[in-house]
């Protein structure tokens, strides 16, 4: 690891004049900084340590929904009550992440802004050329091995998976991303690539990202997370799927719905046709297997991974089952 | 770059420790290297292996991917300072149990397992194999470390189900 000159602000005010130093980066919970300089990825001139701000760790409800401090760890989240019960998504998603260590450490702000897994862009040394990391270089994943590799989102600059869990659920339920005065769409935070693979999120230098609001509703109340992986625990998902939905007083016919897909697009991914194909309709198995074949439009298989596929429409199906089953949708 | 040492005062099992290093150390590196507390292990450095696995202000985090300046003004305790006299309860479940083969990976289960039974995730083997699953043990020792952490969790008060 390069050495760097430490900073440890005493106000957001000082963090945001710290961050907007060139070749300056923020450590909040430190799990993907410090991972990414050790492999030589990240080779930050400054750290700005912002673990010890005061203040922006809590967690408060209003009848509008939820602001989650940008500082708050994904453990405390994800074991907070009013979380479980009225964000379940967001609860599973987080309790799913990572090792309980990791979820100790990272903070929600942090975990929004964490990089890609995918193997060549983690390994300057043995893969010089990536778009993400020398704009213009070349992409090695590229005929490369692409079993982890996005098939939705891709561009021929970039097939990186974006490997979140908490952001499909935030995705998903509407969340915005709390900038200091600005805020903005979770869904619009995280960027395609396109032509410009290296600039992942909408932040800017000497931004930090302050809270996440998350809007009440009948899907958030009624939702779940679903991640399917290589092995039980402590992996990124193969596929996921954050579901939210709110049925009508007949327990069958669907007044809202909200799907979004982790592990197998370039950024957390809503699934929009998935909604419009349920809405107002009635739940029967082959209607959610139609629905849920819409979530796989326009993807494009790179070698290895053609078996997201097959695998996403059906945790797709399997999460929108499971939380019709659990009786409280 | 220029020389930017920094001098740091760090509370190490219940001692106060004054230290120079560069930014870029890790908490890891300050135990065995500096302070010559080799319980806490170097598997992976890189946040995959729990063998680091240390406490700070009483919550379990990898000491690899923590900066040794960031734990200043907080609280770490290390395998070396779990015992008060005798055994943690957890590290003679440990060894009733033989739930080691080389031992590696022992510091940073035991670390792991007490901090799981106090969060209240020791209810069922299920529950101790999620919440133990950020430890590796390549020797597969698996089975009796969930014998060794059901067997301290039964017998140590836990927080309530939080």
């Amino acid at each position: 690891m390069r050495n760097f000159e430490y900073l440890r602000p005493g106000s957001v005010d000082e963090a945001r004049t710290a961050a907007a130093r060139s070749g300056a980066m923020l450590l909040a919970g430190g799990t993907t900084l410090l991972d990414l300089a050790k492999c030589g990825v990240a080779e930050p001139e400054t750290v700005v340590d912002i673990t010890h701000l005061t203040g922006l760790d809590s967690i408060a409800f209003t009848g509008q929904g939820v602001a989650i401090g940008a500082l708050a760890k994904m453990s405390a989240v994800a074991a907070d009550r009013g979380i479980r019960d009225r964000y379940t998504a967001v609860s599973e998603a987080l309790w799913q992440a990572a090792s309980a260590q990791l979820r100790n450490m990272a903070t929600i702000g942090g975990n929004l802004m964490q990089r890609t897994r995918c193997p060549y862009f983690r390994d300057p040394a043995a893969f010089p050329d990536c778009n993400k990391r020398k704009p213009g270089s070349g992409c090695a994943a590229l005929g490369g091995a692409t079993r982890n590799h996005a098939v939705l989102g891709t561009s021929e600059s970039c097939i990186a998976t974006n490997p979140g869990d908490l952001a499909v659920a935030l995705v998903a339920l509407d969340a915005e991303i709390e900038l200091g005065a600005r805020r903005v769409l979770a869904d619009d935070f995280f960027l395609l690539p396109g032509a410009t693979p290296q600039r992942e999120h909408a932040i800017e230098p000497g931004e930090i990202i302050t809270a996440i609001r998350i809007p009440a509703s009948g899907p958030a109340r009624n939702s779940t997370y679903l991640k399917v992986r290589d092995r039980q625990s402590y992996e990124f998902a193969a596929a996921s799927a954050a579901i939210g939905m709110e049925l009508e007083a007949d327990g069958l016919t669907v007044r809202d719905i909200r799907v979004a897909l982790g592990g197998v697009a370039t950024k957390p991914w809503r699934a929009r046709s998935v909604e419009a194909a349920l809405k107002g309709k009635k739940l029967s198995r082959e209607g959610i297997d139609r629905a849920a074949a819409l979530a796989i439009e326009g993807a494009v298989v790179h070698g290895d991974n053609r078996y997201k596929i097959a695998l996403a429409p059906r945790v797709v199906a399997r999460a929108i089952i499971n939380l019709k089953l659990r009786g409280i949708a | 770059m220029p020389d930017t040492t920094i001098a740091l005062r760090l509370q190490i099992n219940g001692r106060s420790h004054d230290l120079k290093v560069e930014p870029r150390v890790t908490l890891l590196d300050v135990l065995r290297e500096q302070l010559g507390l080799t319980g806490t292990k170097k598997g992976c450095d890189q946040g995959q292996c729990g063998a680091c696995t240390v406490h700070v202000n009483g919550e379990r985090v990898l000491a690899c991917l923590t900066l040794a300046a960031q734990v200043e003004g907080r609280t770490v305790t290390t395998i070396e300072g779990l015992a008060e006299g005798a055994l943690h309860p957890v590290q003679a479940a440990f060894l009733e149990r033989d739930a080691f083969q080389c031992g590696y990976c022992t510091p940073g289960q035991i670390m792991s397992a007490v901090a799981c039974i106090r969060e209240g995730h020791a209810g069922s083997d299920a529950e101790i194999r999620e919440y133990m699953s950020g430890n590796l043990c390549r020797c597969g020792a698996y089975p009796n470390i969930v014998a060794a952490v059901r067997d301290a969790a039964a017998a140590s008060p836990t927080e309530a189900n939080r």
